[in-house]
Formats: C-alpha cells, structure tokens, sequence
C-alpha cells in the first residue's frame, strides 16, 4: 500500500503528534524518518532508554516516551531509515540504503527539525571537533558519555549537555561560554517576560548549580577562540578575563543556538523569509502551518524554533488543519479542538525573546576570518568567499559557482548560513540581499542504484532496457 | 594509531557482532548507533577530504554534515543513521582526489 492521505516527514515530537493526531481524525498516515526509530534528535532512542540513562537524560528527555508510544496506531505507517529525496504534485521519492521507493500522499507535513547553527572557527573540522548535540545523540542512542570535553559557545543546551555529561560520570573540563555575564542579566531585565519564564530560569539555574557543585569551570565572555590540534582537536584556547587561556581536551561540543533545517521545505518552493529574532530563514506559514506550496505543510522546530513542547503542538494544529482541508474534521470541530493548543503555543513562544537575548550567537562564528573553512565538505574558506565578492559575487549563488561553496554533500546545510553573511558583510548590505541557497532534488545525495530501482523495479538487472 | 575517544558508560554491556573496519575485524555492540561505536572502538578518522586530503570524523551526529561517511558494504552513508549489524563490512568513504580547479 502506497497511498496515503498524508506524508508526515520527519519523528520527532512536531511529526509524532501529527501523525497521532491525524490519523485519530482517520487519515491514513505514513511517517517518514531517516532514523531507524522515532523520536527525532530531541527524543532520540527514546523508546528504548531504561534506568540508569534515564535518570541521566533526566525527566524531560523521557516525557517523549508518550508520544514515541502514539506513533503505533493502525492508521500509521513508520517508513524508518528514509530519506525524502523529491516531491512533486502528491508524489514522494524516498531512498534507504536497501534501495528506494515511491510514496502518493494528498498532502505533505514537513516536520524537519533544527540543526545546530553552524559554528565556523579556527580548527572546527578536526576530528575530535563536534557539535554538542553529538555528545547528546551518543549520550541517548547508546549510553556513551564523552570524556574530557571543552563545550564552547552559548545556550541553554550547551548547560544541558555539560549537565547530562556530568551526570553520567564524564563532567566537560570546562564550558568556554561566548557570552557575557550581562547578557542574562539584560534578558532578566525584561521582568515581565521573566517571570512567566519562572520555571525555565528555575530549571536553568538548577542546571548551574549542579556544574557548580561538580566543579565544571566556565569562562564567561570568551573570545577569539580556537580549536588546536595536530591530527586531532588537543586543546581550545581563547581569551578570557582580560587573559590567554589554553585549555586541554578529547572533545570540544560546539554549539551556538539552533536553526530551522529547511532544505526539504526549500526544495518543495516553499517561501523563506529572514527572522532577524531567530537569525535565519524560517518557511513562511500560516497559523495552521499551511505554506504557499500547494499540500505543503510545516511544523516544528523546522518551521520556527520553539523547542520540543511547541513543535509537538504545532504538530497537532498542523494535523488538524490537514484534517479539516481533506474533509475529515469540520470547521466546528477544528476550531475548537484548536483552541487550548493554540493559547499555550502562544504562551510558550512568548517566553522565546529571553532564551535569544540570554544566549546570543557567538559573534566571531558568524563572520569567520578569512582561515576558516565555512564549506566543509568543499573546503572553501571564509577568505575565497570574501574574495569572490571583490571578483564581482553579489550573492551566495555567485559565490556557489566562482568557489564551489555549498557544493558538497551537505548540499550547503552546513555553510550557507555563513556565506550569506559573509557575502553580506562585504558588500555592507542586509543578509537578505546575499539571497538564499536554492535546493533541488535530491533532497539528500542517492546512488544510482537506488533511482534506477525506483524506476525499473527492485528486480531489475544491468542491461534492462526502458523506453521513456 | 592516536586514541580516539574516550567514553564513560551508562548502560549495560549488550551483545557484540563482528565487523570488519578497513578488513580489520572489530567487536561492537548489536544494534548500537554505527558511527558512535566506532568512535568508541577507537577509529579516529573516518574520511579523507577531497582536497587537502586531512582526515575528518563525525561532527553533527544527526544526518546533517556528512563527516561521518563510510562506505558500508558497498554504499556510501551516514553512519551516524544507521545501527550495528553482523558482518557489516565498512570502508572509509572513497573519494575522488579532486581539484585544484581554476577560479572563475
């Protein structure tokens, strides 16, 4: 059976519940997910984490155990291990390393997620080097806490991490915190926003509690920092307090707030606008989460940064909008149904500002110096694309063709957020008129092998021949 | 060969497969995360770089950037999406030395 009402793509919390959700309205369900379980990055493996981990990954990571459960429903069919490559007009081309296959659905969901804002800087491609949601997936898919880790950047996951780490038994060396001390203390300064954020600060200060207690030093304010190694990451070394520091290390955990990952939604020409809040392109949508692609659909962090409980709501409204446009929930009933999932996304979203203006990006990764690497599958530094925009380059797709930036495997995931800026910078213009990374299909690379299966069928063999 | 990573475990030790690493047979644990037990099992690099031929390893852990690629019985792929299975046979990803190319 390979119809279905709706593809809902991705499993994590926003796609979990909306497959739930739509197909207790009846719809008939498939769920796409390139991981072998559901859960996405935030719930990964959840299904499967049982005492001591749990206590490591602590309560939260755990609530995501109900709707991991939600997904076994007789209306739902879990695709794990595939890749969305293209689709088109109710068509879906899906590839797994066992081969590839075509999907219908009457309309699509996007629930792709968030990346970790790319964070290039000096020495950030040597082995060793990795972002701190690594740590966590290595953490939650096989218990595996790292040792002897520098975090480096700014966010409350970068606590989080340093807290799981410690908890399990492997406290980080140090967390070499890009921010200022002022920066929370100007994002408290906003009393009413904080007060209703009571339980986040709460939870945040009990997290830097507990680093205290262990002992995890933190340099606040940290600049011009560096990741040094001969064949593998040995040390960061930053300036701190008025001072040169070099601290030893296995492992530096990168991280500096997360983005939107919108490739897919890209691809399927969906609108993408500049969120000077969120600092990146986020699809444009309505409330429902209905884009201007016709049946396409996005939910979650991969439409808006929210965390965790906001994408499994929007997931829900998504589903019932989705619902109500196939006819199987009137107006009425949508509406109503909507209502208090709708107040408390508000709610939530409105205690966003302070967690931005509490954990600003690190300003140096943003617009790296001209050494780094900001393509790192084409190697293609901050300095060549610099360079390209004195040769004429007036946007990242200029920039693309005269330095193969983006060109690579990643299909520019992990750079273009850099270039544009970078380009923007130079040409001392708003990152806006760098333009945007166009994406086509594939969505993700493919073998050969897999298209010509997708085409010919699984039992084809060299030398069939097809007319079309 | 430089010690990779070292890690502290939480969960208790499950049964193991054998793989094989660049023909080199290794013991890692069914079912776990691909790219995760190889780190663990002490491989340091898992690609080299089309241009400057360094060696790189996993970096997002989550489908993103590529720098986990191996080639796993044949195909090239993300090991961080995929879980241990016996007999695995894996290769570090094969590319290509390319460039320099000419600037426009």
């Amino acid at each position: 059976m390979n119809r279905f009402d709706l593809a809902v793509v991705g499993a994590g919390p926003a796609g979990m519940a909306a497959a739930r959700e739509a197909a207790e309205a009846g719809l008939c369900v498939a769920l796409v997910d390139e991981q072998p379980r559901v859960g996405g990055q935030i719930y990964r493996n959840v299904e499967r984490v049982e005492a001591p981990l749990a206590a490591v990954l602590g309560k939260e990571f755990m609530s995501g155990a109900g709707l991991a459960k939600d997904v076994q429903h007789a209306g739902i069919t879990h695709l794990a291990g595939f890749s969305v490559l293209a689709f088109e007009k109710g068509k879906l081309a899906l590839g797994a390393a066992s081969g590839a296959m075509r999907i219908e659905a009457r309309e699509v969901l996007l629930a792709t997620g968030a990346i970790e804002r790319p964070m290039p800087m000096p020495g950030w491609t040597l082995p060793g080097v990795m972002g701190a949601g690594a740590a966590q997936v290595m953490l939650k898919q096989s218990g595996l806490a790292v040792e002897n880790a520098v975090l480096v950047g700014s966010g409350p996951l970068l606590h989080l991490v340093a807290v799981q780490l410690t908890r399990a038994g492997a406290p980080p060396r140090a967390i070499v915190e890009t921010r200022r001390r002022g920066d929370a203390r100007r994002a408290v300064m906003k009393w009413r926003l904080a007060l209703r954020a009571m339980p986040y600060i709460k939870r945040s200060l009990a997290n830097l509690t507990e680093l205290r207690n262990a002992g995890v030093r933190r340099y606040m304010g940290s600049r011009d920092v560096a990741l040094l190694g001969e064949r593998r990451v040995e040390s960061v070394v930053f300036a701190s307090g008025g001072r040169r520091r070099e601290v030893p290390c296995d492992v530096a955990l990168l991280h500096h707030g997360v983005i939107p990952h919108v490739q897919a939604s890209r691809a399927a020409g969906v609108s993408h606008i500049w969120s000077e809040s969120q600092m990146a392109y986020v699809p444009e949508c309505d409330i429902w989460g209905r884009t201007d692609a016709p049946h396409v659909w996005v939910a979650g962090d991969g439409a808006w940064i929210g965390g965790a409980r906001v994408a499994e709501l929007s997931g829900r409204i998504a589903a019932l909008g989705i619902a109500h446009d196939l006819g199987y929930v009137r107006s009425v009933e949508r509406d109503r149904r909507m209502a208090a999932w709708f107040e408390e996304r508000e709610f939530e979203l409105s205690l966003r500002p302070l967690i931005d203006r509490a954990f600003p990006p690190y300003e140096a990764a943003l617009t790296p110096e001209d050494s780094v690497a900001v393509c790192r599958c084409e190697e293609v530094t901050a300095g060549q694309v610099r360079a390209a925009v004195a040769a004429g380059a007036t946007n990242v797709g200029d920039a693309k063709v005269m330095t193969r930036v983006g060109m690579g495997r990643c299909q520019g995931r992990m750079c273009f957020p850099s270039v544009a800026r970078i380009v923007a910078e130079a040409r001392d213009v708003p990152v806006v008129d760098a333009g945007q990374l166009s994406a086509r299909p594939p969505i993700k690379p493919v073998t050969l092998g897999a298209l010509a299966q997708m085409h010919y069928g699984a039992g084809a063999k060299e030398g069939d021949a097809h007319d079309d | 060969m430089k010690p990779g990573l070292r890690f502290k475990s939480v969960v208790p030790e499950g049964p193991r497969v054998a793989v094989t690493f660049d023909g080199e047979a290794l013991m890692l644990p069914e079912g776990a995360n691909l790219a995760t037990a190889l780190m663990a099992a002490g491989i340091g690099s898992f690609r080299q770089t089309p241009f400057q031929g360094v060696a790189r390893a996993p970096f997002c852990m989550m489908g993103v950037c590529f720098d986990c690629l191996l080639e796993i019985d044949g195909v090239a792929q993300q090991s961080c999406l995929i879980e241990v299975r016996a007999g695995m046979d894996i290769r570090p990803a094969r590319q290509q030395r390319e460039g320099p190319y000419e600037s426009l």
